[in-house]
């Protein structure tokens, strides 16, 4: 907003004063710093797909793919037209992306959106894991902790109308205590046995409540590691934007463990038969 | 644009805010309060969760229930919660009703410009030992009722409320008129009815109902020993009894 009167147009009344007699001090410079806007986050650019995890018998699972690609939905503008024609438009950009990620000694967090706001959230969070270890009183973060810490961060960048493009899960095991929640750009929060982001909370979320709601304490750590194989599986069949590559965090009484790259291994060979998809016959 | 033509400017808007569905409900009696909602949190066709609390205690007399936005929600609970132990602290008391309710008013207005997209309602005891509800609107607008609905359902249960409740649209049998207050057990059947019936009607509620119960100090809680699932979380002796009763609502 410009402050000075006499910048906002005619600086005065002709009828009044025809020959400009009357003093008009100095106009000051008219540059204002916030006349196109300050630029903020519109949309993501770099994304990670869907994050699946469930509570289990003894902790927690997470699991999430190793893609970051465009958003299926990114509009081209003038600046995305000249960064696409010399990288990416739908491409499967950045195959090897680690979307999950190890806070203190008991909590996992995995993100799905935009990939730099996460790396952004993973610093933010180091940070506060090394501030709260230097105090060396004894005391660190659990999930609980992290979860509301990210919901603070989450929702005061919402209200800034500068957010962090984000979903994220949160998931730990504390003091016998099992912890799973969810946070998203807008600030939103809720914890559940079984949660998914993404595509995820359409495709995987009906399978995975069917296996794990009301039967938490049954789920041994292999019914919960191939219940997410099972819907990795069926995320990459039908996620466009996904890949056959993840990896599962698993988070128990014996502390963090993020795995290696699992494979998937898919048969596309019905496809023959169906129309539309291989060599047609009429 | 998908076609790549400039002709108009794009506008793109980041939407700070979202519709997390449920409903809550509160109804005052003579002696108590009863104030409910359900425990689904939603966004657009997905339910995010069956268990989210909306309705929380803020003293051993006041009760708020919060239904809209809920990251808002949940915020705003938290900072009346905060103003209620500086209260405390600086007065070694509890703040009144009327006085909480006049608070939220002032948290709300105070957001005029950008404000928090919740429907409040608050329940509980006022010092005179009646029971009452105060309703907001998200700014902050408020008055003391008898009873409110608000949330998604609320043009589904405001309605038979006004007509349960303010029995309006009934006439009363000859020679007799219609009760200004109803006894705590027709309270909690309404209620039940209420958020059952509301279940079958709207896809944003259901899965579960969390009723708070405030009884006036030295008042017998009639009506509610033939409910099951009731759970006492009064903290001292010498103050108005609080109950919790947690139900099952239809999950699909």
């Amino acid at each position: 907003m410009d402050h000075f009167p006499t910048n906002w147009g005619r600086p005065r009344n002709d009828a009044f004063d025809p020959y400009g007699t009357y003093p008009i001090h100095q106009r000051p410079a008219t540059k204002d710093n916030f006349a196109e806007g300050v630029q903020r986050t519109q949309q993501p650019i770099v994304t990670g797909t869907s994050v699946l995890a469930i509570q289990y018998k003894d902790g927690i699972m997470m699991a999430a793919d190793n893609l970051g690609s465009p958003p299926p939905f990114l509009p081209l503008t003038q600046s995305d037209r000249i960064l696409s024609a010399a990288s990416y438009g739908s491409l499967a950009r950045f195959k090897d992306i680690q979307r999950l990620h190890q806070v203190g000694n008991s909590t996992v967090i995995g993100a799905s959106g935009d990939m730099s706001d996460f790396q952004a959230i993973q610093s933010l969070l180091d940070e506060v894991v090394i501030d709260e270890f230097t105090q060396g009183d004894g005391h660190d973060l659990g999930p609980a902790e992290v979860h509301e810490y990210l919901s603070r961060v989450m929702y005061s960048r919402r209200s800034k109308i500068d957010p962090l493009w984000n979903s994220i899960l949160v998931g730990g095991f504390r003091d016998g205590k099992r912890f799973l929640g969810y946070i998203d750009l807008l600030g939103t929060t809720y914890s559940s046995p079984s949660i998914a982001t993404g595509y995820g909370a359409y495709i995987a979320i009906p399978i995975l409540r069917s296996a794990v709601d009301g039967r938490v304490d049954e789920l041994t750590e292999e019914n919960a590691r191939n219940l997410l194989h099972e819907c990795m599986r069926v995320l990459f069949y039908r996620d466009a934007r996904s890949l056959d590559k993840y990896q599962i965090a698993t988070v128990n009484a014996s502390g963090v463990h993020i795995s290696d790259q699992v494979h998937l291994d898919t048969s596309w060979s019905f496809a023959e038969g169906i129309r539309g998809y291989g060599a047609q016959t009429q | 644009m998908p076609d790549g033509s400039f002709a108009h400017p794009q506008q793109r808007q980041f939407n700070p805010y979202t519709d997390n569905g449920g409903t809550i409900l509160a109804i005052a009696g003579a002696d108590f309060t009863v104030i409910a909602g359900d425990t689904r949190q939603s966004e657009g066709y997905s339910i995010q969760t069956r268990y989210a609390p909306k309705v929380f205690r803020l003293t051993d007399r006041a009760v708020l229930a919060v239904n809209g936005f809920a990251a808002d929600g949940n915020m705003f609970v938290k900072k009346v919660k905060q103003r209620l132990e500086w209260y405390r602290h600086a007065h070694a008391k509890d703040m009144p009703l009327r006085a909480i309710a006049r608070l939220i008013q002032t948290m709300l207005y105070a957001q005029r410009f950008f404000p928090y997209y919740v429907y409040n309602i608050l329940g509980g005891i006022e010092e005179d030992g009646t029971g009452a509800v105060y309703s907001f609107d998200p700014v902050g607008s408020y008055e003391r009722e008898a009873c409110r609905a608000a949330g998604a359902a609320q043009s589904l249960v405001q309605p038979f409320l006004d007509n349960q409740i303010y029995f309006k649209n009934q006439k009363a049998a000859a020679g007799q008129t219609h009760p200004t207050h109803l006894p705590l057990s027709d309270v909690l059947s309404i209620v039940i009815d209420s958020f059952t019936s509301a279940t079958e009607r709207h896809i944003e509620v259901g899965d579960g109902l969390e009723i708070f119960v405030v009884v006036t100090k030295g008042h017998s809680p009639q009506g509610l020993e033939s409910i099951r699932n009731v759970q006492e979380v009064t903290t001292r002796a010498d103050t108005d009894r609080m109950f919790v009763i947690r139900r099952e609502l239809k999950k699909d």
